[in-house]
């Protein structure tokens, strides 16, 4: 499992898209931060720096999970992990947990720096617990959206496909608090609240260290990594 | 070493693979033979586990590859149609990644270089797969294969896309690495096979139809063996010598050569000796024979007819 995850660290890096990843994400961190709390509202309230955070993150992680498998697959190479005494899922985890160190390490760094931004220059420091509550919260978002990305990118062996196909679905689950006010029936609504992404986050956001929702979001997580050593074992079948 | 039984793969309700069964033993060289689409990927995908067959099972070393795949594939080296290549990463990156990949535990350097230098392909060892010419990945993909020392290597195609000099490398590292590996190789490229491998299975619309030593393939057809001929005289007069002569099954004038001769293809019968009726019978007529070859027949003659009989 470990030389799989050391080949898509490296392979973030050999390739633009780590670094291009790491540029956009901090750049956007950064910018709203400083524009938003730094700036005009010199304000220690971070709440729409991480909703923020989370809306740029729908565009983020495709571009960090859309090769995963479907390069792998249309370069052919995936033949050497499969035929490999490697377990699918060590496999589907490695890869996983390469996106995912990318883009928390990226984050929490980011988040620190603009942390000491808001203390130091405009004097103003967020109750601790809060921000990293925030940060938690997003970081385990983001795992359960890199998990949907990767399920995704193991069901084609197009890069674009699969990059498209996450940021939409990535989008329905951040918007599902939303579309549940247009649900009429009752009982469904209660259900789509429920799997709203969005509901759970406010926890985090309160400060409040929710297990509940850090369950939800880990078996979120782990549904679709999952799923995908599914696919791969679907397709062995068929 | 290896034991298929019953193996059947389905895709819809087409067979790509019908029941295939044999068993393969430590030290062989096994060429796997057949016409495009035979099934002959799909059959090496299945003994390595990438595929899973419809029913039927496979053993390695005695391990079931479906209740053990781990333990099984530690014992396998694979190099399918395509070599999986990164090809971001360098030789020796490459290298190093399927070691790990592996759990090997030989000595990782000494191992390594090992193998570069069987393959020859230390060199390039730090350049970068991608820049590296068909030939150089092809053997790039037999270094993959071979790291780990695993009992079984299995090779789909190795020489495809390769140059003469190339082809000709590898069939002799083949041969070698028969020494001390199990082999299987599928090709269509008959020599190949005649070159290197000590038994043939043929297999055509997935289905086995023979399985023979390489030696005695020849004899698993009828009127396999042949002479081409150069003999002066009428050509009618020639053949119905030659057709009344012990051993021969089909006379064919083929064309006109120097001094007056006619060029024959005969076909005799494998297992005598028929030159010695024939130039009797000739002698006796007076129609002199100016060349005579055993022009053996060959396995293209032996592969068409054995696939030709399964339509």
């Amino acid at each position: 499992m470990f030389p799989v995850y050391k080949r898509e660290m490296r392979a973030y890096f050999t390739s633009p898209i780590g670094y291009i990843f790491m540029a956009v994400l901090l750049a956007l961190s950064g910018g709203i931060f400083s524009l938003v709390n730094v700036w005009l509202f010199k304000t220690t309230d971070t709440t729409f720096y991480f909703i923020a955070m989370l809306c740029m993150s729908t565009v983020l992680i495709p571009l960090l999970t859309m090769k995963l498998f479907s390069e792998e697959r249309k370069a052919k190479t995936e033949q050497i992990l499969l035929t490999s005494p490697v377990s699918l899922f060590g496999i589907v985890f490695a890869k996983f947990a390469a996106a995912f160190t990318l883009f928390s390490v990226t984050f929490v760094f980011s988040c620190s720096v603009n942390f000491l931004t808001l203390s130091q220059i405009a004097k103003k420091t967020p109750v601790f617990s809060q921000y990293a509550g925030n940060i938690l919260g997003v970081i385990l978002i983001g795992a359960a959206f890199i998990a949907v990305g990767i399920f995704m990118s193991s069901l084609t062996e197009n890069q674009l496909i699969s990059a498209v196909t996450t940021f939409c679905v990535i989008l329905v689950m951040l918007l599902l608090r939303v579309l549940a006010d247009y649900v009429g029936n009752t009982l469904l609504r209660s259900v789509v609240k429920w799997f709203s992404v969005l509901d759970r986050f406010a926890y985090f956001t309160g400060g409040i260290l929710s297990i509940p929702a850090i369950i939800y979001f880990i078996s979120l997580s782990g549904v679709f990594l999952f799923l995908t050593a599914r696919v791969y074992e679907a397709r062995r079948w068929n | 070493m290896i034991e298929l039984s019953g193996i059947v793969k389905k895709y819809g309700n087409l067979y790509a693979v019908n029941d295939i069964s044999f068993k393969i033993g430590k030290g062989e060289i096994v060429g796997f033979l057949g016409p495009n689409g035979a099934g002959k990927s799909t059959t090496m995908n299945i003994l390595t586990g990438y595929l899973s067959a419809t029913s039927g099972t496979v053993k390695i070393d005695g391990i079931d590859i479906l209740e053990n795949p781990i333990k099984a594939k530690r014992r396998i080296g694979f190099l399918p149609e395509q070599p999986p290549l990164y090809l971001d990463m360098t030789v020796n990156e490459y290298l190093n990644f399927v070691y790990d990949l592996k759990h090997c535990t030989l000595n990782r350097k000494k191992h390594i270089a090992e193998i570069c230098d069987v393959v020859k392909i230390s060199d390039v060892s730090h350049r970068i797969i991608g820049h590296l010419s068909k030939g150089y990945r092809q053997r790039v993909g037999i270094a993959q294969a071979l790291i780990g020392n695993p009992p079984v290597l299995i090779f789909d195609e190795p020489t495809v896309g390769l140059d003469p000099q190339q082809i000709i490398d590898i069939r002799e590292l083949i041969h070698s690495l028969g020494q001390k590996h199990t082999v299987i190789l599928s090709t269509h490229i008959l020599s190949e096979v005649q070159a290197v491998c000590d038994r043939i299975i043929v297999i055509n619309k997935g289905r086995l139809v023979a399985d023979e030593k390489t030696a005695d393939i020849g004899k698993a057809v009828k009127g396999a063996k042949k002479l081409s001929a150069k003999i002066c005289g009428e050509p009618s007069k020639v053949c119905s010598v030659l057709e009344n002569t012990e051993g021969v099954f089909r006379v064919e004038c083929v064309k006109q050569s120097e001094y007056g001769s006619f060029e024959y293809i005969i076909d005799t019968d494998s297992g005598v000796c028929v030159e010695k009726p024939i130039f009797f019978a000739l002698a006796k007529e007076a129609l002199p024979i100016i060349e005579i070859t055993n022009s053996q027949s060959s396995l293209e003659d032996v592969f068409i007819s054995i696939v030709g009989e399964n339509k």
